[in-house]
């Protein structure tokens, strides 16, 4: 690729890189020649409210650092890219040498992760030195979001309990990770009608999971909810194909209580976890699987 | 008739003080800032859950005020001294010197209020908002004509040394501002940078790492030209190492930029070309250390007594020392493990502390008592505490972060058999806490030791008065 829109400005870039150098080279030998002609008090006679100046020699170890720095900073620039389009002795490019680091690294790891690929998730996860490697990987990227104990937190779910959005098999599990979820609730509340009885389905949502709730509103919301069972099914228990959780139970991924579900109701909700199999390849998304289903199948 | 001719015999001290004593003041404030934010990151509870307290928006302020309104109102001061005294002529234009100082001092404010308020560009060092930036645009190309103004009715032929950084500097600061800060505003409190992607950010580090390079280095080179010669009553060391050193100096400073972009998007040409040139400067910035340290040579033992020349010494050590390590985190391999590191944190510091804040300290101690017509210092001894605080403070400070940074630095990158990380980012974290405590400590020494000064500037003030001083009689020379 070229970084550059004519061929002028390669050729600019190093007629100034390699014509400072010289300067640079040029002062050192002007200075080393160039005669000050001094006082008898080894000043060159110039004074400066009572500033005056000597002229002692450049010291031969700094003009010898000074050289090093530039032999060293020529042959870089021989070697590698950096006068314009020339791309260096090496031909090396910060990309090659990411891809060949990572290369190297991939195959020096791949015999450990065939072992356990061929072995299905459930087997896997019994094998501590496995679930060792698929904890680190749980760390260092999905902790941020689900904690580091996986307990989740509001919005990030909880993956130790039995209670799963998607589905908690080790297929759906994997299906999860590898290419990321996006549930969407809709706004509800026109559907469901006035104030009043989004209030009364909020408080029948409530019974269902045994919550504290106003019983004579729950009885009045029970008709409306209707339109929420397209979703949640007819009892509130969720539907694991499309991601819409369980009502019944005491999971409150979004909030607990009245106000919570009726801010849902209005609002909806869009939740996203991220897809992971860019990062990661199959056999590495193998163990984070057998990781986390291993967290609720002790 | 009479007053005019009297005026332009003497040299305008009052802009001096005015800016020598803002220096001290804006000193405290700066570093309390710092102090602050260091504070925060042991204890992130006294962000205090208000979005003007919180770490993001007083950073920059801390940034900020030591760098231009510390840094710079030292510069300032010390420059219009310096010029007028080796000049031999009064300021250019009086006018023109009081408005930079009103000027600066407005920028200063407009910051203080600004960037806790979290109007920014966003971009480091350069986050103050378009109007500032005009503003700031303004007075610095008045200090351009008031400096360059004095060089030129200058009564001796020669310019000296001092004067050719302050020139250097203020000449580059602004084709850096108005380069950085081009921007399309959208209302008075917001714009969008000029650049965009990878150009935006080189310009950044172009700004960035010259800021560094004219600003707090070539402007406190200019200082200490003068103030060490001055102080330890010796002569410049080598009149052709200064031209080389500055030269060289001058040149490469402009290209370190891209080092601070190694393993980005940035082309590897130009990354390799930042690199070459950063270990290039390594030498042009040792002349001036050793240019300052050897014009010591015949007068080593007032280091013994004199805690102003002492200052002044360790600060070019400390000048040094950051001028070693600088080009060396711009070799790719040693910043790839540096790089976003707390040692980067404690680089700066070992500059901005021992080296910027050193020479300021110790010129600055020279120049007060003479501005109010004293002799010396209020207290001699206070100065002593000072430098043993402020030493103590920075040695704690950068080696807490040398050892924190190069801690994180192994802990980011070290891997388990298995290709995973064998550290989360957490367990960093957590591993810095004695050091970020540390490092508090050190610099609350460091903030300790200016409250000392602000306390003995005072003193020094109140007990004598404005003094007035003829420009002398010009004595004739080769």
């Amino acid at each position: 690729m070229n970084d550059f829109v004519n061929g002028f400005w390669p050729i600019w870039i190093s007629t100034i890189t390699l014509g400072g150098i010289a300067f640079c080279v040029g002062l050192l030998i002007f200075a080393s020649r160039v005669k000050v002609p001094l006082d008898s008090d080894n000043t060159n006679g110039h004074e400066w409210d009572g500033i005056k100046e000597m002229n002692n020699p450049l010291p031969m170890w700094w003009v010898g650092l000074f050289i090093i720095t530039v032999i060293f900073g020529l042959t870089y620039l021989y070697l590698f890219p950096g006068l314009g389009t020339y791309n260096g002795k090496f031909g090396w490019t910060g990309v090659k040498q990411y891809e060949v680091e990572v290369a190297k690294n991939n195959e020096k790891i791949a015999p450990l992760y065939a072992k356990y690929a061929a072995m299905p998730v459930e087997e896997v996860a019994k094998i501590p030195e496995a679930r060792d490697i698929g904890k680190r990987i749980f760390l260092n990227n999905c902790a941020a979001c689900h904690g580091s104990d996986a307990k989740g937190s509001r919005g990030f779910p909880n993956l130790t309990d039995t209670d799963w959005l998607y589905g908690g098999s080790p297929e759906r599990i994997k299906e999860t990770i590898t290419g990321g979820r996006i549930g969407m609730m809709p706004p509800m509340a026109a559907a469901v009608g006035s104030e009043e009885d989004v209030k009364n389905v909020a408080n029948y949502v409530l019974s269902l999971s045994g919550s504290i709730h106003d019983s004579g509103r729950a009885n009045a919301g029970k008709d409306k909810f209707v339109v929420c069972a397209a979703c949640h099914g007819p009892e509130g228990k969720g539907n694991q194909m499309i991601g819409a959780p369980n009502l019944s139970d005491n999971t409150w991924l979004h909030g607990q209580g009245e106000a919570a579900i009726i801010k849902r109701i209005h609002e909806g909700k869009t939740n996203q976890m991220p897809a992971w199999q860019e990062k990661f390849s199959p056999e590495q998304i193998h163990l984070l699987t057998a990781y986390v289903w291993g967290l609720s199948n002790k | 008739m009479q007053n005019a001719t009297v005026k332009a015999a003497t040299y305008n001290d009052t802009v001096v003080r005015q800016f020598a004593i803002m220096a001290v003041v804006w000193g405290v404030v700066g570093t309390l800032m710092g102090v602050i934010i260091a504070s925060q990151l042991v204890w992130p509870e006294l962000n205090l859950g208000l979005p003007f307290t919180s770490f993001g928006r007083l950073r920059p302020l801390h940034t900020n005020a030591v760098i231009f309104a510390f840094g710079g109102c030292a510069l300032f001061a010390t420059s219009y001294y310096v010029v007028q005294r080796t000049c031999q002529t009064r300021l250019f234009s009086d006018k023109l010197a009081s408005f930079t100082f009103w000027g600066w001092q407005a920028v200063i404010v407009a910051a203080a209020i600004s960037l806790p308020l979290g109007y920014t560009q966003g971009k480091e060092y350069g986050e103050l908002e378009w109007p500032i930036d005009i503003l700031i645009a303004i007075v610095w190309i008045s200090y351009a004509i008031v400096f360059f103004g004095t060089i030129g009715i200058r009564k001796v032929k020669h310019i000296y040394v001092a004067n050719w950084f302050y020139g250097a500097f203020i000449l580059a600061v602004a084709l850096l501002h108005i380069v950085e800060s081009a921007a399309i505003p959208a209302g008075w409190f917001k714009s969008y940078s000029a650049y965009a992607g990878v150009q935006d950010a080189m310009v950044q580090w172009w700004y960035g790492h010259n800021a560094v390079g004219f600003f707090l280095t070539a402007g406190f080179l200019g200082m200490m030209y003068y103030f060490v010669p001055k102080q330890a009553e010796r002569p410049v060391y080598s009149y052709s190492l200064s031209i080389v050193h500055f030269w060289a100096l001058i040149f490469t400073y402009m290209w370190a930029g891209p080092h601070h972009l190694h393993y980005t998007a940035l082309p590897d040409w130009t990354q390799s070309l930042g690199m070459v040139l950063s270990l290039i400067l390594f030498a042009p910035s040792w002349g001036g250390m050793i240019n300052g340290i050897m014009t010591l040579s015949g007068a080593w033992h007032k280091l013994r007594t004199d805690p102003i020349l002492r200052f002044l010494i360790v600060s070019l050590s400390f000048y040094g020392m950051s001028t070693f390590e600088g080009p060396m985190m711009a070799i790719k391999t040693v910043n790839a493990l540096s790089h976003y590191t707390d040692w980067t944190v404690g680089h700066v510091h070992s500059g901005a502390l021992g080296w910027v804040g050193f020479i300021s300290i110790g010129s600055l101690y020279f120049l007060i008592p003479r501005l109010f017509g004293q002799k010396t210092m209020y207290s001699v001894k206070a100065i002593e505490v000072h430098f043993w605080m402020a030493t103590i403070g920075v040695v704690l400070y950068i080696a807490a972060l040398w050892i924190s940074g190069v801690m994180e630095g192994l802990m980011w990158r070290a891997m388990n058999a298995d290709g995973t990380l064998a550290y989360t980012f957490v367990e960093s974290v957590k591993a810095k806490f004695p050091y970020y405590f540390t490092r508090a400590l050190g610099g609350f020494l460091y903030m300790s030791g200016l409250v000392i000064m602000l306390w003995n500037t005072y003193k020094t003030a109140t007990n004598g008065k404005p003094a007035t001083v003829e420009v002398p009689a010009v004595v004739a020379h080769a």
